[in-house]
């Protein structure tokens, strides 16, 4: 089957009944090597002991964050530029899940400042910026509940989804330079850049955990838009129906 | 659980349990919103409401 | 307005520009709105925290900015509604202008009308803060200069909400995470001008960048968000 084939409802539809299946297992295996590998493999930090047990969920969950507004942009353009419907409901799906995720990444990353830190929050560059895009995903859903039609919807949550994607370093720039402004550079950052090998080869695998289910839910969450779309058309569809009757 | 979680191991505990209700709830939302349209499609179906492509998409193309 | 020439398109563009600030000041307009919650906002700084002059000193600029950002959120709303309302906006639509000329001159208007007297203002209230005369003037310079962003930075979020019957309660939700830039500059700047240590020039400079940003992908995005929204 070729890619664009894809392109047709329809088509998605067979493809992701069959490719679920499989996706979710591969998912499963991955979660359960990495959960492994994070549990019982993995050792203590010398500097925060137990508690970098934390990152093999923050970080995974930081990066699908971002990954999701990363797709999202990308499927903007596919319905700016070529109305493409399915692109649309790429969107559509991605947008909660990102949201998930990024919800994910702020409570983890709380619940690790709180015995690194002493405080629950500490206003870290990182989980500021999180804290804009979640704001921004929140507003992204509330454009998405405040139109009616779907069609026209999904056009105005793309032109602020890539007028977010341009922002979103601004911010991101601008949040890591007020940090340093307000805090001296020495102070420990989550998920610090350098990370020794035997906790990176552990999340590694839970980061490619967490891309396969966002994969499955993805997957899923179009399918059930697909047929949400299709529900609306025929309740459409019957309405004119009954009118003319 | 054998292992040794240290003094934070509430926040350790917390943490995974806020991850599995979130992925939890993600898959809950999948298939219980999957059940409800399949259903939804079902009952309209029945209804003898049809869409105009559906025959047009069964052919080969 | 028949030929094509460049000067028709700059008179008609000044023509709005001319139409926008006069409604703006007419009875009914609300260009000095913003002004007024400008100083209410202030007035009720010293309340909440208490009228301690070196605290108010620190915080000044701060609340100079805070107070200018939601005066500029509460005047946005007013940028195409009315329009939208009455039927010009479709003219916008098919005029002979490019949409996003007409958005950035509607959004410039926009700025003259109630941009320009919060920063005229600030010095002002920069008084009952008491901030230095000299460090106002600073912090005046970042208002003049990050005020325009936020109204370009408001121009996309209005041509947003525009075409939505819940459009104006949306509105603060979608622009103010992208406003984030420009606080963070804006304050820093000012900041740098009242209390040190850092220098005043890079933060500026920063700001200026944002506002030259935002004066180029706010009308474009409007425009593409009106001709999305509106067919």
């Amino acid at each position: 089957m070729a890619l664009i084939d894809l392109a047709n409802p329809t088509r998605f539809l067979a493809f992701a009944e069959r490719a679920l299946p499989w996706l979710a297992g591969a998912a499963a295996a991955a979660f359960a090597a990495g959960l492994y590998l994070a549990w019982f493999v993995a050792p203590d930090d010398y500097q925060q002991g137990a508690t970098v047990k934390i990152m093999f969920v923050h970080v995974p969950a930081a990066w699908l964050g971002m990954a999701a507004w990363a797709l999202m942009s990308l499927a903007a353009l596919g319905t700016l530029v070529w109305r493409h419907p399915l692109a649309d409901v790429a969107a559509r799906s991605a947008a909660p899940i990102g949201a998930a995720f990024t919800f994910l990444c702020l409570v983890t990353g709380a619940l690790w400042g709180r015995p690194m830190w002493g405080a629950y929050w500490v206003w870290d560059a990182r989980l500021t910026s999180m804290l804009v895009l979640f704001l921004m995903y929140l507003g992204l859903l509330a454009l998405w509940r405040a139109v009616e039609d779907p069609a026209r919807a999904g056009r105005l949550v793309a032109v602020l989804t890539l007028v977010g994607a341009i922002n979103l370093p601004i911010i991101k720039f601008s949040v890591d330079w007020w940090n340093t402004l307000h805090q001296p550079a020495s102070v420990f950052r989550l998920g610090g850049p350098t990370i020794d090998p035997s906790l990176l080869w552990p999340l590694m695998v839970m980061a490619l955990a967490f891309t396969l289910l966002f994969a499955v839910v993805q997957l899923a969450a179009m399918r059930n838009e697909i047929l949400r779309r299709r529900v609306r058309a025929l309740r459409i569809m019957q309405a004119q129906a009954a009118q003319r009757a | 659980m054998t292992m040794a979680l240290g003094p934070h191991a509430g926040f350790i505990l917390a943490a995974y349990a806020v991850a599995a209700l979130v992925v939890a709830g993600l898959l809950v939302w999948i298939v219980a919103d999957h059940r409800l349209q399949r259903r939804l499609l079902a009952e309209l179906e029945a209804q003898g409401v049809r869409r105009r492509s559906a025959t047009r998409e069964e052919r080969p193309a | 307005m028949i030929s094509p020439a460049g000067p028709s398109l700059a008179s008609a563009l000044a023509a709005l520009l001319v139409r926008d600030l006069r409604l703006a000041v007419r009875i009914g307009g609300g260009a000095l709105m913003g002004v007024l919650f400008f100083l209410a906002v202030v007035t009720l700084v010293p309340f909440a925290v208490g009228p301690d002059l070196a605290l108010l000193r620190r915080i000044g600029p701060a609340m100079l900015w805070l107070g200018a950002l939601l005066a500029n959120l509460l005047a946005l709303d007013r940028l195409l509604a009315s329009d939208y309302e009455d039927g010009s906006l479709d003219l916008l639509l098919l005029a002979r202008p490019p949409l996003e000329l007409a958005l950035a001159v509607k959004a410039a208007a926009q700025w003259l009308a109630t941009g320009l007297p919060l920063v005229l203002a600030a010095p002002l209230l920069g008084l009952l803060l008491d901030i230095e005369p000299a460090a106002m003037g600073a912090v005046a310079l970042t208002l003049l200069a990050g005020t325009p962003a936020l109204t370009f930075i408001g121009l996309v979020g209005a041509g947003l909400a525009v075409t939505l019957r819940r459009g104006g309660l949306l509105l603060p939700i979608l622009v103010l995470p992208l406003a984030v830039p420009v606080l963070i500059f804006g304050v820093s700047a000012s900041n740098a001008a009242v209390v040190g240590p850092v220098p005043f020039g890079p933060p500026f400079m920063i700001l200026c960048a944002l506002t030259l940003v935002g004066l180029v992908v706010g009308p474009f995005a409007a425009a593409a968000a009106l001709r999305h929204g509106m067919e």
